[in-house]
């Protein structure tokens, strides 16, 4: 499947991307997470196990378990710091 | 006239004429404001200004919730939310929220709602620069512990 990936604020700071297509074989969302975690460096630093992200599908917040599925729009981001 | 707006810009607005605005009501009888500045400390010493950032599209979709969570607990005649994003320098209004209703205690309550659910739902991220650079703020679990009062 293809996804469509966007990064904001800190996390689109430090990966040094602000949007990427991603053709993906995984099923989940956590099947993406380790397979970004995977690239190394910043990407396995930020994206590590207990590290305070976010993941939004298609607008939505969402737990790892959640199932993705072709052209869904996946954002990755620290906690929310509005108002 | 749309009486439940939620508005995300770079451009200054003006608190007095949004709240005559919800005032022309007749059945409005109590509007509560909070605005949100920026100050000039924060995680960071010496503040002069904030950068905004949001995601465009669900930042609109997850205000319009809250609203609508806030108009299923009290009954209001009216919400208006504006939330500014760009570069914001010190003393310059964030944020908007304007609650009417008939009598105070909905208004005021569903201000503080609508408030403590926009610090920790709606996807804005904020940075602060001061002379020796900028950082981005640190989520506050302080503002997750307002929120789970509503629960």
């Amino acid at each position: 499947m293809h996804l469509q990936l966007l990064y904001f604020a800190r996390l689109r700071d430090v990966f040094g991307l602000s949007s990427e297509t991603l053709a993906f074989s995984g099923l989940t969302v956590a099947d993406l997470v380790a397979h970004l975690h995977s690239r190394g460096g910043h990407w396995a630093s930020e994206l590590g196990h207990g590290k305070p992200f976010r993941i939004a599908v298609n607008h939505n917040v969402v737990p790892q378990t959640t199932p993705l599925k072709e052209g869904d729009e996946v954002a990755i981001f620290p906690p929310v710091t509005g108002g | 006239m749309d009486f439940f707006t939620v508005r995300v810009q770079t451009q200054p607005f003006d608190i007095g004429e949004e709240m005559n605005r919800l005032s022309a009501q007749p059945t409005v009888g109590a509007v509560v404001s909070f605005s949100g500045l920026v100050r000039d400390f924060g995680d960071c010493a010496q503040v002069t200004a904030l950068e905004l950032e949001h995601y465009p599209g669900m930042t609109e979709k997850i205000l319009a919730a809250i609203i609508e969570a806030a108009r299923q607990r009290w009954a209001l005649d009216a919400v208006t939310l504006i939330h500014r994003v760009g570069r914001l320098p010190l003393g310059e209004p964030i944020v908007l929220v304007l609650t009417a209703s008939a009598h105070r205690r909905d208004a005021f309550a569903a201000c503080e709602f609508i408030m403590d659910y926009l610090k920790t739902e709606a996807p804005f991220w904020k940075k602060e620069h001061n002379a020796q650079g900028s950082q981005w703020v640190d989520a506050k679990t302080s503002d997750a512990t307002a929120c789970d009062r509503w629960t």
